[in-house]
């Protein structure tokens, strides 16, 4: 009788919490496109190819007798991309196009009353053809666009206490769709079934059952930077403590470059769950300088839009009459599992000249950056990438003026690090 | 021929004796014989050697042993030493006594999953009791009124993870309905060398920390270059529009978890032997904390006889999908002196366990590839919506379908009444026509070619225990927030819910809708959930339902126990993250 692959059931190319580094993998990182190569080789839409790769690596498993060896094995991008290779399209059977450009809009509108009885003949009559048409905004929770479009002029005189009075909850209430977000119907049922009967004294309820208190470290950038014109390092962190709707956060930018310390960015902020997947900030930023360091007062939203853009967007108002709004968006390519490409991108806008500072009003600096990591384990992963950087308008000038580059591109190399 | 009893991997007769104390009734030698990893030589815990305690009278000791599944040595929550914890053997009518002891430094419990009893003897901390505190002794007393196969665990924040549960054989007062020569009890469970608290602290800050099947890249250039562009970009379009990942079959995946047959790996090769000709019963239960798994043994048809403990008119199948808590009762018939591989695949596909049923020791059968995974579909997130539209098949479809098309599209449509609390932070879905059918065997298994078996094929000998209609009914909704892993019934976590109040002696109808896109096992202590078709039609009586993605599901309670009880998802995690309730009987 013969026996495939017992590796413990593990199929051949899960990772496992324990396989964690290998040469292969640091052999990736300093060649990246390698890496991508041998993916590509290894992927196949073949589920007939796919069972014989299993079988070579179980073949190869039961021979080494090492596990540690296979779990090797196992991590290295060949065998991780052949495992994704499957054809979705085969197994659903389905006509995806259809499906996925069902009007939400329509159903909203929908009378639900009437769909008790509905005949099915008609739903199939479902016109497909509108759905291409989508209305994005709608699912959309924020308008990004808008923020970015803002007056700038009319910062100059913003009022922190107006900006307190910004209706939020009108920001999340915007409609999602009928599947995520928005307010119940006045006539939403009550989800209280006690009859007026209390809970018990619990007594010895030792698992918590919903209560926790968590912290997190983020050091998403910690990393080398190096470009014609300056090298250095560069930090960009975060860090929260608190329970699932309610954390203290904590975050830090700042870098030193040829020796000196650059300006650090550092917010206290609090975070609140508004919406699925949106927490409003609000708090104190404090920047420390060459010169005199600076004061801020925050508000802003961090969160997941729609596409899984990972976006910050904060308005800031200072002291003497300074305000400023940041904006920083990210994304992840997942090339495999474990390869990620993450290009993300960071404006900064001010409502007025700080000559002082080299720093003008309106926009004023745009870095879009380009990194590409390998996750050894989910929480510890080194990168490369590249940061193209540029200045505007009047902080261009006054770059320009000091005789300094408006426009830059860096070679990074670091480590994404989480606990 | 009476039955022989082997709740173990040994061909040593079990007779079902009362003596008043006993020790373990001996199994094991055989898998003793054949040659475990010399890794194991060590451990206290043999894998695949359960002992089986029968009697009345037991004195079961709750302690930390060492156990090696993985290769890394780790300490287990045990009861007597052994992972799982001994098979314990009763009899219908008899009053068994239970005097557990604590040796943790914690405090602990034992929650008898299925066992109809009084509250105090229930074994949930803050509601039957305080719990077991260290160095304490409980003793538990009931009297059984039932008989099948159940299970019994510890409820008491990630104990079950680490180790603390083991079956229950209930023998009926007048002999099994359907006798067998073999009777063996076939355990699944999933194990994990790390800390459960470290376990959900990742869930907590990254929902999919355990998921290495996301969409990458790479699958979407193959699609693109196999469907167009155009079409590859609008099969994600949904998906990643609302922050949903059609991967996300299991929360906790093989990248941590190993799997075991009754506390051995697929490469210990649990056995269970049999003679040719011979009828095997399996008693299968779903002991994880997290995964479902996918069982079958290819070469044999299954004749599913009972389900969470209770008769059903026999159904023979190939495969069935078993939730966490679940149990299935199947009987086997080997004609050939070969040996067949008992195979359970997790439902994520990450990973799977298998045992092996021989005419003798040390034989073992093909191992069949685990499948691929799939993605869940429209249904799974849309419910009637995606169905009703006839946007779940494609034309080609239909053929393999094992369930009519009538029966899955003419279930009636029903609109969700979804409570005022479903629309907070910690909500990412709801669905607003979900879909009833419950002829559907899940993602995974639909149109696979094997019979698999549904909820519709399980039919309770004898009908209800209760012939009542309901006279009221409580419609709760299953929600959660896979980003921020947060779950709780209709948007409120157990800590900030009122309990859910029945009143003695009513029978009411619970609704239960799937506003998530993951199957979540739903268990009532104390009291039966009988299972309803779409039509309202009486079908199976259950301790835990399964509820799978985007759909309704009806049963009926009887409210015939007094008390505070439990009533939970029976996914670990997701009952720690608030899917709770209490349901006070009064």
């Amino acid at each position: 009788m013969r026996t495939m692959k017992i590796d413990n059931g593990k199929i051949p190319g899960y990772p496992l919490v324990n396989g964690a580094c290998s040469v292969a993998l640091l052999a990736l990182l300093i060649a990246p496109g390698v890496g991508l190569a041998q993916t590509d080789t290894g992927t196949t839409g073949d589920p007939h190819a796919q069972h014989a790769e299993h079988q070579v690596n179980s073949a190869g498993v039961a021979e080494e007798g090492d596990e540690k060896t296979a779990e090797q094995k196992n991590a290295t991008p060949k065998a991780a991309g052949a495992k994704h290779d499957m054809d979705h399209s085969k197994m659903e059977g389905t006509d995806h196009s259809q499906m996925e450009g069902m009007d939400h809009s329509q159903m909203e509108g929908m009378d639900h009353s009437q769909m008790e009885g509905m005949d099915h003949s008609q739903m199939e009559g479902m016109d497909h053809s509108q759905m291409e048409g989508m209305d994005q905004s709608q699912i959309e929770g924020m308008d990004h666009s808008k923020m970015e479009g803002m007056d700038h002029s009319k910062m100059e005189g913003m009022d922190h206490s107006q900006m307190e009075g910004m209706d939020h909850s009108k920001m999340e209430g915007m409609d999602h769709g009928r599947m995520q977000g928005g307010s119940p119907p006045p006539d939403a049922r009550d989800p209280d079934y006690s009859d007026g009967v209390s809970a018990g004294p619990m007594h010895g309820m030792h698992g918590m059952h919903g209560e926790s208190r968590l912290a997190s470290v983020l050091i998403d950038q910690f990393e080398q930077f190096d470009s014609d014109n300056e090298s250095g390092q560069a930090i960009n962190m975060q860090a929260w403590y608190g329970s699932d709707l309610n954390k203290l956060w904590f975050k830090l930018e700042g870098e030193r470059s040829d020796g000196r310390m650059g300006s650090t960015r550092s917010e206290l902020l609090w975070n609140k769950a508004v919406s699925a997947y949106w927490g409003l900030q609000t708090g104190i930023r404090h920047d420390f300088e060459d010169g005199p360091d600076l004061n801020w007062a925050a508000i802003g939203f961090q969160g997941l839009a729609p596409y899984w853009f990972e976006v910050q967007a904060t308005a800031y108002v200072g002291e003497s009459g300074r305000t400023a709004l940041r904006f920083e968006a990210e994304y992840e390519i997942l090339l495999t599992q474990r390869l990620i490409l993450q290009p993300d991108l960071e404006t900064n806008l001010y409502g007025k000249d700080d000559p002082a500072r080299g720093i003008g009003s309106g926009l004023s600096d745009v870095q879009f950056g380009l990194r590409l990591r390998y996750e050894i384990t989910r929480k510890f992963a080194p990168y490369v990438g590249v940061v193209w950087s540029r200045k505007y308008g009047q902080t261009a000038d006054y770059a320009q003026a000091a005789d300094e580059n408006v426009e830059d591109t860096q070679l990074v190399a670091g480590l994404r690090l989480w606990f | 021929m009476a039955s022989r009893f082997h709740f173990s991997n040994s061909d040593f007769p079990i007779a079902a004796s009362r003596r008043r104390f006993l020790q373990a009734a001996l199994a094991g030698g055989v898998v003793a014989g054949l040659g475990l990893a010399p890794r194991f030589a060590w451990s206290s815990t043999s894998p695949g050697k359960q002992q089986t305690l029968s009697g009345t009278q037991f004195d079961l000791d709750i302690g930390e042993t060492p156990v090696n599944f993985s290769g890394a040595g780790r300490m287990a929550t045990t009861v007597n030493g052994t992972v799982p914890a001994p098979i314990l053997h009763w009899r219908e009518g008899d009053t068994v006594t239970l005097r557990v002891k604590n040796h943790l430094s914690v405090p602990t419990s034992i929650h008898w999953h299925g066992i109809l009893l009084p509250t105090g003897m229930d074994g949930v901390p803050g509601f039957s009791f305080d719990g077991i505190a260290p160095g304490e002794t409980f003793e538990y007393q009931f009297e059984l009124k039932q008989s099948g196969t159940y299970w019994y665990h510890s409820h008491s924040r990630f104990q079950e993870q680490t180790g603390l549960y083991g079956a229950i054989v209930v023998s009926p007062r007048g002999g099994e309905r359907f006798p067998t020569q073999r009777d063996y009890v076939v355990l699944l469970s999933d194990w994990t060398d790390e800390d459960p608290e470290v376990l959900f602290a990742n869930l907590k800050k990254m929902g999919d920390y355990y998921n290495f099947n996301e969409p990458t890249a790479v699958d979407f250039s193959n699609d693109a270059l196999k469907m167009g562009f155009k079409q590859a970009l609008a099969k994600r379009k949904m998906w990643n529009k609302m922050r949903m990942s059609p991967a996300d079959l299991a929360d906790v995946t093989a990248h941590t978890y190993t799997y075991l047959i009754n506390g051995a790996t697929a490469g210990d090769n649990w056995t269970g032997l049999f003679e040719r000709g011979e009828k095997v019963r399996l008693r299968f239960i779903n002991g994880s904390a997290m995964s479902i798994f996918d069982v079958r043994i290819p070469g044999l048809k299954m004749t599913v006889v009972a389900a969470d403990g209770q008769d059903v008119e026999p159904i023979s199948v190939d495969e069935f999908r078993i939730a966490v808590a679940e149990t299935y009762d199947v009987i086997v018939e080997p004609s050939d002196e070969v040996a067949y591989t008992v195979f359970a695949q997790t439902i994520d596909r990450t990973g799977y366990v298998r045992g092996t049923l021989a005419p003798s020791a040390g034989m073992s059968a093909e191992v069949p590839a685990v499948d691929p995974p799939q993605w869940l579909t429209m249904k799974d997130m849309m419910g009637a919506m995606a169905m009703g539209a006839g946007m779940e098949h494609g034309p080609g479809d239909m053929k393999g379908m094992q369930h009519g098309a009538a029966t899955d599209s003419m279930a009636p449509m029903v609109i969700a009444n979804h409570a005022r609390t479903e629309y907070g932070p910690g909500i990412d879905m709801r669905v607003d026509m979900p879909r009833t059918n419950i002829d559907d065997p899940g993602i995974g298994l639909r149109n696979n070619g094997r019979k698999v078996l549904t909820y519709a094929d399980l039919h309770t000998i004898g009908g209800p225990i209760d012939p009542r209609g309901p006279g009221r009914e409580i419609e709760l909704h299953l929600t959660g927030n896979m980003e921020r892993y947060m779950w709780s019934f209709d948007g409120e976590k157990f800590n900030n819910a009122k309990p859910v109040h029945f009143r003695y002696g009513e029978r009411l109808r619970v609704i239960l809708v799937n506003d998530t896109m993951m199957p979540h096992p739903v268990h009532l202590h104390g009291l039966w959930s009988e299972l309803e078709n779409p039509n309202g039609e009486f079908q199976v009586r259950k301790h835990t339902i399964m509820v799978q993605p985007a759909q309704r599901i009806t049963y009926l309670v009887s409210a015939d126990a007094l008390g505070r009880w439990a009533y939970h998802c029976h996914l670990l995690y997701h009952m720690e993250a608030g899917m709770f309730r209490e349901v006070v009987v009064s």
